[in-house]
């Protein structure tokens, strides 16, 4: 008796196990599926782009970027004794330090004195993300008209006041800071919005058990804003240094990397080297250092996010 | 929560001054782009005569329609291929589990970390090799597949009640009629930020447009305009301006539509 109704019990069991893994089988390649587009793009224009990146970047080529001599590390060796390619490094260093604290802090302010409740501030946010909606190309021509050393409003408000007039994107003292201050001014709006859903998204009990006990705004925003916001603040400070390392458009349309190279930001360098002096295998080099600077980065933010940041 | 007036009074010029400071080059530009060339070489901030004879000049000196065009279609073209492809991925993410699925998860996170800045040579080289410079699936295609998409959609589709998959397994829905059925369109607020967001950097993409196209028949607005103010000459602000207005105007009118909706799937999909 008991063999008999255990057989088909065993049986079932083996069975249903086949099951399973048919079953299991059946969804890695469904998930394989709905994935395959997606992985499919991001190997081609993504991850081969970069293993070939470092290929290349072994290599001298020709014009039409084909690979013709192996040179080993010499390419890596050429850009770092090379007077420009140091100073872009520096440069691109230092308008990351410009523009990031630069624009996380103008992006923060806007963001407090956007998030109160009252009349009409649908408005003014709609304002302060405005500049989301401007294009590299059509923010580059804005700014070239306000820099423009006789009819720009700069100068003419430098000259009101009895000052020289400066050659904001002429002279090397000021270039690089200029095309900051224009780079400061694009990066708002999306910043603003993105802190602002942030600072929305706080508890309003917060304030408000703050408020009983008669806390003063600046309290508020040390103790209750700030570390609420950090995880926000932590994703747009690594978003924003990336995407200072990889600016390129207003660098081409308000300066060329000039003057005496003082704005050839590492992008705009890269670009220059591949696409007009067709040195494919040292751009390759300097995209290689750009990876890498990028990479650091993004790990450096992770590791210090992980112990800083606050998570509700 | 009532305020008291002096700090109502101060909120509002803050905020008034501070709008007034971050619009102010759009403004300038949009009064420029109405001035003849006299007004715009004294240095006038408003035109002493209205005019729109630079948006005239703007568009007969360049083929602006056609550009635009050119930007509408791959615009268009990248917002619905990362549509698609953002929310089969979700979708897989979500509702199918699987054996390497989060080694998959993390090849996607790998890709935020890549600039695509970097991998202009290669990208370059394969849209070349594959024909297809100087089309709109050559500027659209390396642009098709994106994770941020993937993890806005993927926030999304989390909220959908497990209760809703079993019922339709009952009922002996397969996953690709689920998918499409059920899961987008409960998911048709997120698609549409995902679409605003798509379309918007789209839009304004300068790098990649600036190798990929060699001619006026596929060049989008973007670089037209580095064209027209490139041929610039001293008197012809004005008209640099209406062309710059011409580009940003379609963008503005979609942000400020937008905007509420984009900034709330923003914080989603960049911060859970």
């Amino acid at each position: 008796m008991n063999t008999e109704s255990a057989m088909p019990f065993e049986y079932n069991q083996v069975h249903f196990e086949e099951l399973k893994k048919q079953q299991r089988k059946k969804v890695f390649l469904k998930g394989l599926l709905f994935l395959l587009p997606s992985l499919l793009l991001f190997s081609i224009f993504i991850f081969y782009p970069m293993i070939r990146t470092v290929y290349l970047s072994f290599f001298l080529t020709n014009q039409a970027g084909i690979t013709t001599v192996f040179v080993g590390m010499q390419n890596y060796i050429d850009i770092f004794t090379s007077p420009i390619f140091m100073k872009s490094l520096t440069s691109t260093f230092l308008f990351v330090l410009f523009t990031v604290p630069g624009t996380i802090i103008v992006s923060l302010f806007l963001a407090v004195i956007a998030n109160e409740k009252i009349k009409g501030i649908g408005f003014f946010r709609m304002i302060f993300s405005s500049t989301m909606g401007v294009s590299v190309a059509a923010a580059s021509v804005f700014w070239l008209f306000l820099f423009h050393p006789s009819i720009g409003f700069f100068n003419k408000i430098l000259v009101t006041f009895g000052f020289d007039k400066i050659g904001w994107l002429t002279n090397p003292e000021w270039a690089l800071a200029s095309v900051s201050l224009s780079t400061i001014w694009m990066n708002i709006g999306f910043t603003f919005l993105i802190i602002l859903g942030g600072l929305q998204s706080i508890d309003s009990h917060l304030y408000e058990s703050a408020n009983i006990d008669g806390a003063g705004f600046f309290y508020k925003l040390r103790r209750i804003t700030i570390p609420m916001l950090s995880p926000t603040l932590f994703f747009v400070v690594t978003v924003s240094i990336i995407n200072s390392f990889q600016t390129f458009g207003q660098i081409d349309m308000l300066t060329k990397g000039g003057p005496s190279n003082e704005t050839n930001l590492i992008v705009y360098s890269i670009y220059r080297e591949a696409f007009v002096n067709y040195q494919y295998g040292t751009a390759s080099a300097q995209a290689v250092i750009l990876f890498i600077i990028i990479l650091i980065m993004t790990v450096i933010q992770f590791k210090l996010g992980e112990r800083k940041v606050h998570y509700q | 929560m009532r305020m008291p007036l002096s700090k109502k009074i101060s909120l509002y010029t803050l905020l008034t001054v501070s709008a007034f400071l971050v619009f102010v080059p759009i403004i300038f530009a949009f009064l420029m782009s109405f001035m003849n060339s006299q007004d715009a070489m004294l240095g006038k901030i408003i035109p002493s005569v209205w005019t729109l004879d630079n948006y005239v000049k703007a568009f007969e000196r360049l083929p602006l329609l056609k550009f635009l065009f050119n930007s509408l279609m791959t615009s268009l073209l990248i917002m619905i291929g990362q549509l698609v492809l953002s929310s089969l991925a979700a979708y897989a993410f979500v509702f199918l589990k699987f054996k390497g699925r989060d080694a998959l998860f993390f090849l996607f996170i790998a890709t935020m970390m890549i600039p695509f800045e970097a991998s202009i040579i290669p990208n370059f080289q394969t849209v070349k090799g594959m024909n297809l410079l100087d089309t709109y699936p050559g500027l659209a295609l390396p642009f098709l597949a994106t994770a941020f998409g993937t993890f806005l959609l993927r926030q999304t589709f989390k909220q959908i009640p497990k209760e809703l998959k079993e019922a339709s397994e009952i009922a002996g829905m397969g996953h690709f009629k689920f998918y499409l059925t059920v899961v987008l369109p409960v998911a048709k607020t997120s698609l549409v930020t995902l679409a605003l967001y798509g379309f918007l950097t789209a839009w304004n993409m300068y790098l990649w447009p600036l190798l990929s196209t060699t001619n006026d028949h596929v060049r989008t607005v973007q670089i037209g305009l580095k064209q027209l103010q490139s041929q610039e000459t001293v008197n012809q602000w004005g008209v640099v301006m209406a062309g710059a207005m011409v580009v940003a105007i379609p963008t503005l009118i979609l942000l400020f539509v937008g905007q509420k909706r984009l900034q709330k799937g923003l914080a989603e999909g960049a911060l859970k």
